[in-house]
């Protein structure tokens, strides 16, 4: 009466005996990459292909998992390139021992030194900026704090009029975490506090707070300049106007997405060459699109991009991203923001 | 006596089942032990009180939706005639396959703040009118309208296998319809509407996409936050253990629900009770709520959605995406996989248990639903886990080279995390068409000599069938419509369509996850779909019984 047991284990082994039925992906590329960066990676890597002969499979999943499931497939794993936004999860990426140092001169020539880890183990690719949009009927920009854009929407004058951006993603953390930075962590606090005071509406997601800015619900929202590109290149969102933050204090919040070779990697010397023409040839594919500013000086953004003008950059420390967002998650949950 | 060594084995594979689910769990847990470095000592997480506040007030407005809805509904359906009940009696399951995230930004995209509702009531009126609809609010109303199907298939599955006799027995004695419904019917159906009510309040405790949209921080959705945000992995670990912490309070209000009552039926078939003709203008009230219930869950956000695709693919003239079809082929391989081991397991541990397992086997088939009520992702990692740990033991056992990244990130994964969330639903339908039969059944069938096996095949199965069938449908929707385990155990190459959805979504290309979306559901329709047949084949069999 081995029956039960043999049910279930028949249950089982029809599950396996299916899966190995090549019901699974193709076969394997030259390269496996990890990214949680998605706009048009299969133009960008088949075009890479093209030039180069070596060919890419690519695995999309949110960044958290992919780390975790690098860092549990350990040795065995077969990523060669992990990929990803903000530099906060490079910084932890490398935090973790997963990422290995590249020796580059081509990486190091492309890619600004304050966009990439000084021990070469990852490179930003792309940037883009979290920066002020408004409602041009209903606001002058005169009114913006021209120094410091984004601690002047606690002034009382803005009650009722913000819209800002929940804690799904990682902008609105490495936003405050930089506030951290400027202010030190109790100013970060008041800032955000300034902004609940003022009644901020928080939304789901950069598109929405665009779309509350044109329907005239919100007044000014805070999001990434390639979402209102976005927008505005599909003829949407026509009544949006950008500003640019803080131009005559510390600058625009920025942010890069980017790259580095998994220390695992089997293919390390493919894994390296695709990041240097991601930084060099394929910087253009790479942006192309999805309006974010390239990395490489040499290189012009697109239209849409470069209608908003020329823009002061923050100074974007990885590092500090990458120890302060924890910090300032945690103070943005403890004010009791979505 | 065989049929006691028999007993045994069956006790062990119901044993084998839980520990397939703890499993995962387990190896999560040790491992954010293991890797805090802290072997004791708890730190609280950020805003703990208030993700609690919220997730229990989300649960008891989704308890009571889902309850009216439900037990509503499928007492209309199953003791009354009206025009249109024939077709509704099936058509009311088809918000079931609406997974909750793409209703709930229908619903916000139309009447949010910023959606065409408010926007044209402003134009209208001229007003700066702004009625907030996020919240916990708006994300109940979404989840009662999407899940009330798990209460509605359970609570008409339960009518309609009771005895007509015990309905006329109560209305010989005088009572009236309403009293023998409330005083009779009700009762005997509690098991199952405790069973529904506890998978309705797991899927809101796992759910992280809807209850993000409607900025209601859940317990889940601050797992994934703090996992995201802060890069604490045991951090986020102890949160899942809340979201647990949880789960084993419905499951204590599951027992409660059902009480110490057993009921059982004496004599007659099922068919529930006889069903009264709503004349007049009472019939078309009644045909009017499923229909609205119908246009709210269902018809009406799919429209829009179709409507949107539509004018994707009219305006961009874009082409559907080329590997169209195989995402869908591997959702449905996926779907019809887990539904059928699910079904089979819970089949094997509701037999079990009737076949007396004592406190043992009955504790572990209350584990083996356990893994319902863990997030997605944290299942996920706890597969990769353990999996990782089975490779490696069997490298130190000297088989060469492991079993390797073929058991990890493939398909073999995915299934195996699927069971382990899944099992609960299929186990909670199974045993609650079990909780019907009669325990002497069983003992007679024993006595008289057949094994188990038999019992099982000649007795038990037909008399569970309902259960079955319900059972099949919830999990292969379910299945169809998860995310975070598949986006954390795909192959290479393997993307389903919950995962393509997904993609566009994450970029906010809305317009463009629309088409997806449309898929998803008609996908998810197809279960509901078959379901509906075996159950007219079903009601035509008890109305020639008559």
């Amino acid at each position: 009466m081995r029956r039960p047991a043999l049910m279930t284990a028949s249950a089982l082994l029809a599950c396996t005996a299916l899966s190995g039925c090549g019901v699974l992906g193709e076969e394997e590329a030259d390269l496996q990459v990890y990214s949680a960066r998605k706009y048009g990676s299969e133009d960008v890597f088949a075009q890479f292909t093209e030039e180069t002969g070596i060919t890419v499979d690519f695995l999309f999943a949110d960044n958290a998992a992919l780390l975790e499931r690098i860092r549990t497939e350990g040795a065995d794993s077969p990523a060669d390139v992990y990929m990803t936004v903000d530099a906060g999860n490079l910084w932890n990426a490398d935090q973790q021992g997963i990422l290995a140092p590249l020796d580059s001169e081509v990486l190091e020539a492309a890619v600004p030194a304050a966009d990439r880890a000084d021990d070469g183990t990852w490179f930003g690719l792309a940037k883009r900026a979290r920066t002020v949009i408004y409602d041009p009927d209903q606001v002058d920009p005169a009114d913006f704090d021209a120094e410091d854009t984004y601690t002047g929407l606690t002034d009382p004058q803005w009650r009722g009029r913000l819209c800002m951006r929940d804690l799904d993603e990682t902008y609105m953390t490495s936003l405050v975490a930089s506030l951290i930075d400027l202010h030190g962590e109790e100013g970060a606090r008041e800032i955000v506090e300034g902004w609940q005071a003022n009644e901020v509406e928080v939304m789901g997601n950069d598109v929405l707070v665009i779309e509350a800015v044109e329907a005239g619900t919100c007044e000014v929202g805070i999001v990434n300049h390639y979402y209102l590109a976005r927008e505005q290149a599909e003829g949407k969102a026509q009544g949006v106007e950008l500003y640019w933050a803080s131009q005559e204090g510390a600058g625009t919040h920025v942010n890069v997405s980017g790259a580095g070779v998994v220390e695992t990697s089997d293919n390390p010397a493919d894994a390296q060459r695709l990041l240097e023409w991601l930084a060099t040839e394929g910087q253009a594919a790479l942006i192309d699109g999805n309006h974010e500013f390239p990395v490489n000086p040499d290189v012009e953004p697109d239209a849409e991009a470069a209608a908003y003008g020329p823009f002061t950059e923050m100074t974007l420390d990885a590092e500090v991203y990458g120890s302060l967002n924890a910090r300032a998650a945690e103070l943005l949950v403890d004010a009791g923001w979505e | 006596m065989s049929a006691g060594r028999g007993r045994a084995a069956w006790s062990g594979a119901v044993v084998l089942a839980a520990a397939l689910v703890v499993a995962p769990v387990a190896a999560v847990l040790l491992d954010a032990v293991a890797g805090s470095g802290r072997t004791a000592g708890w730190e609280v997480p950020a805003g703990l009180a208030r993700m609690v506040q919220q997730t229990t007030l989300l649960l008891l407005g989704v308890a009571a939706g889902t309850l009216v809805l439900g037990c509503g509904l499928a007492w209309l359906v199953t003791a009354h005639r009206f025009p249109g009940r024939d077709v509704l009696v099936w058509l009311l399951v088809l918000p079931l396959a609406m997974p909750a995230y793409i209703l709930g930004f229908v619903f916000l995209s139309t009447f949010d703040v910023a959606g065409d509702v408010q926007v044209w009531l402003r134009e209208v009126t001229g007003t700066g009118l702004q009625v907030p609809v996020r919240g916990v609010g708006g994300a109940a109303v979404v989840m009662s309208l999407t899940l009330y199907p798990y209460v509605y298939l359970l609570a008409r599955a339960a009518f309609a296998q009771q005895s007509p006799t015990t309905w006329e027995a109560a209305r010989l004695l005088g009572a009236s319809r309403r009293r023998a419904f409330a005083g009779v019917l009700l009762p005997l159906a509690r098991p199952s509407l405790a069973a529904g009510l506890a998978l309705v309040m797991m899927e809101v405790l796992t759910d992280f996409a809807t209850v993000q949209y409607f900025g209601v921080r859940t317990v889940s959705v601050g797992v994934y936050t703090t996992w995201r945000q802060t890069y604490r992995f045991d951090l986020a670990v102890q949160l899942a253990g809340v979201v647990l912490l949880f789960a084993v309070a419905v499951l204590a209000g599951e027992r409660l629900l059902r009480g110490r009552a057993r009921f059982t039926q004496r004599g007659g078939r099922g068919g529930g009770p006889t069903p009264s003709r709503l004349a007049g203008w009472r019939g078309w009230l009644a045909t009017g709520v499923c229909v609205l219930v119908l246009a709210g869950g269902f018809a009406v956000p799919l429209l829009r959605l179709v409507l949107w695709a539509a004018a994707q693919l009219a305006g961009d003239g874009q082409p559907v995406d080329p590997r169209f079809g195989g995402y869908l082929l591997n959702s449905v391989v996926v779907a019809v996989l887990v539904a059928l081991a699910c079904v089979a397991l819970a089949l094997v541990v509701g037999h079990a248990v009737r076949l007396g397992g004592g406190r043992v086997v009955r504790g572990a088939a209350q584990l083996t639903t356990v893994g319902y009520a863990v997030p997605g992702a944290v299942v996920g990692i706890g597969t990769l886990l353990a999996l990782g740990a089975v490779d490696d033991l069997l490298e130190a056992l000297g088989v060469p080279g492991g079993t390797g990244l073929l058991v990890t990130g493939s398909l073999v994964a995915i299934v195996l995390a699927y069971v382990v969330r899944f099992l609960g639903p299929a186990h909670q339908a199974v045993d609650a068409s079990y909780a019907q039969v009669r325990p002497q059944l069983t003992q007679s069938a024993l006595s008289l000599g057949a094994g188990p096996w038999r019992v099982l095949t000649r007795v038990h199965l037909p008399l569970v069938r309902p259960g079955v069938g319900v059972a099949l449908v919830l999990v292969s929707v379910d299945a169809v419509k998860e995310l975070p385990v598949v986006l954390m155990l795909r192959p290479f190459g393997f993307t389903t369509v919950s995962v393509w959805v997904h993609e566009l979504a994450s970029e906010n290309l809305w317009s463009l996850a629309a088409l997806p979306a449309v898929v998803i559901v008609a996908l998810a329709t197809v279960p509901v779909v078959l379901l509906f047949g075996q159950v007219r084949r079903a009601d035509r069999r008890e109305q020639a019984s008559r």
